[in-house]
């Protein structure tokens, strides 16, 4: 396995502030999609959802497999995609009941 | 052709820490087979709380055995990580008179088992949650061993050391049937690939599939899969300890160590599939909801919606055990939305049960043949 060039203090995941050397040590353990490094490191579950590291990650997974970056399956990606106030979506409702919309 | 002692069919919480419980008990030839990745059946999309505040002695005391377990679960099984298990307490609200009697008499059977809950009158249920809307509370019931744990690493936690204990674990490997002798005993299992694996012994802890796993089997069990959505904030300063749950609403909130909200909310018109789609109308319904109870909540940006599927029984109450008309067919199946909490019991009861050692607790009343006998559990306390 060949390591990514980067220095292991550096940060992957701003959001979550998640570590090459975190990163590695997962790829290292056979969890080698996005999927994977998302779900069990949390990076790419911050607020920018992946925005920022997903290109990172792809290419220390690469750098460990020797995969092409472009043959990496991406991650799942989630809606909201824009982070909401849980009262707009509350007032949606409220404003739909109002217009007889009901609520149920 | 390959052969092995036992076969697991499914990489949740229940099929690892089955996995690991067998080895544990010196069972060396167990092979794993998950289709996907570890924890990306229900596991990996639950709320991950748990919680020993059971209105049937049984609930009580596999909830109050598995929390007592993930509370050294690092110890134990030498995890290198942390599960994450935050212990701030479920703060269960009642807003009906019959509600509150029967909490009264959970409590009761609780304390009678060691379980330091206590009924809370609504002053203090503001007290533990000083953001939570009184309103029409009449009351609520705390528990401070309750709590929230983050169950990929408590699904990583048991794979790693069941693996280190010489388990097989095989990701992205579905399995797509079960083979059986003349004499209707578990043979052997067929991969997608056209790979067959001899086995006495099949374990299915497939989740939601666990019914298409039963069919492998010519087994039909009476259970059915359903959506249950849930959604996620952006982390924000720590303001609540506990889980709030109100049975009535159908909905529960909590807070993670990690400062994001975790919250779902039950739809009694989701119709029985295997849909994991999500809505706009779930996001309506919870954020209403929770707002009403708790206005702070509104400055709150939701990040990410999603959705996983319940196994159903048909008295909520999960099925362990071997089918009698197949030998060698065990199921853990049916957890009917509570699966994640009872898992350090299930690996346990279900290892005991396959290598015919003395259970640690008497859960023969959870066998499939309750259904056909009628004698459901009822168990009044489940959102
Ligand atoms: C929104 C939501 C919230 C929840 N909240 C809670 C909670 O707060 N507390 C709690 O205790 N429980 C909760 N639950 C329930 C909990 O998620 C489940 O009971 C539990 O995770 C079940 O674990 P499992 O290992 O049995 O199944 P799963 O985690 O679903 O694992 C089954 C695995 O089997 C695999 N599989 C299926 N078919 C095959 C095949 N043919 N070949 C190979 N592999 C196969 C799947 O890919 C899957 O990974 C919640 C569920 C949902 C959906
Ligand atoms: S940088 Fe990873 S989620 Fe934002």
């Amino acid at each position: 396995m060949e390591p990514s060039e980067k220095s292991p203090e550096i940060i992957i995941c701003r959001c979550e502030d998640i570590t090459a050397a975190e990163v590695r040590k997962l790829i290292t353990k056979g969890y080698r999609t996005p999927d994977e490094v998302k779900r069990f490191s949390r990076c790419g579950m911050g607020q920018c959802q992946g925005r920022t590291c997903r290109n990172l990650v792809l290419q220390e997974i690469s750098a460990a497999t020797g995969q092409e970056v472009k043959d990496i399956p991406m991650a799942t990606f989630r809606p909201p995609t824009k982070p909401v106030k849980l009262g707009l979506f509350a007032k949606a409702r409220a404003e739909s009941a109002a217009e007889g919309g009901g609520d149920r | 052709m390959k052969t092995a002692d036992i076969v697991i069919i499914g990489g949740g919480i229940n099929g690892v820490s089955i996995a690991y419980n067998l080895a544990v008990r010196g069972c060396r030839r167990v092979v794993l087979l998950e289709r996907k990745t570890l924890a990306s059946g229900s596991t990996g999309r639950c709320g991950a709380g748990v919680r020993m505040q059971w209105g049937t002695e049984m609930n009580c005391r596999l909830a109050r055995d598995s929390i007592l377990r993930f509370e050294r679960l690092n110890q134990e099984l030498e995890y290198d990580g942390d599960i994450e298990f935050k212990q701030g307490g479920y703060l269960i609200l009642a807003f009906h008179q019959r509600q509150w009697e029967q909490f009264q008499k959970n409590v009761a059977l609780q304390n009678s088992l060691g379980i330091p809950s206590r009924l809370v009158s609504p002053a203090e249920a503001r007290r533990i949650v000083p953001h939570l809307e009184v309103g029409d509370l009449i009351g609520g019931t705390f528990c401070p061993k309750d709590g929230h744990i983050n169950p990929f690493k408590a699904t990583q936690a048991y794979a790693e050391a069941a693996a280190r204990l010489g388990v097989e674990i095989r990701k992205f490997t579905e399995t797509v049937a079960i083979g059986k002798d003349a004499a209707g005993r578990v043979q052997r299992v067929t991969l997608a690939d056209g790979e067959v694996i001899e086995t006495p012994v099949v374990v299915n802890a497939a989740g939601p599939y666990s019914q298409l796993v039963g069919e492998m089997a010519g087994v039909a069990l009476p259970v059915h899969s359903e959506r249950h959505q849930i959604l996620v904030t952006e982390p924000v300063a720590p303001k609540q300890g506990p889980m709030v749950m109100s049975f009535a609403h159908g909905l529960y909130c909590q807070q993670t160590p990690h400062g994001s909200f975790i919250m779902g909310i039950g739809d009694p018109h989701e119709p029985r599939g295997f849909d994991t789609g999500h809505s706009w109308q779930f996001l309506e319904d919870v954020a209403s909801k929770v707002t009403t109870m708790m206005p702070a909540l509104k400055e709150v940006r939701v990040v990410r919606q999603w959705s996983g599927l319940y196994n159903m029984t048909p008295d909520a109450q999960p099925i362990l055990g071997e089918i009698p008309e197949v030998p060698g067919y065990f199921v853990a199946v049916g957890f009917s939305g509570h699966g994640f909490m009872l898992a350090p019991m299930t690996g346990v009861l279900l290892a005991e049960m396959i290598l015919g050692l003395a259970p640690t607790m008497d859960v023969s009343m959870l066998n499939v043949g309750r259904f056909a006998r009628g004698e459901l559990i009822r168990e009044p306390s489940v959102v």
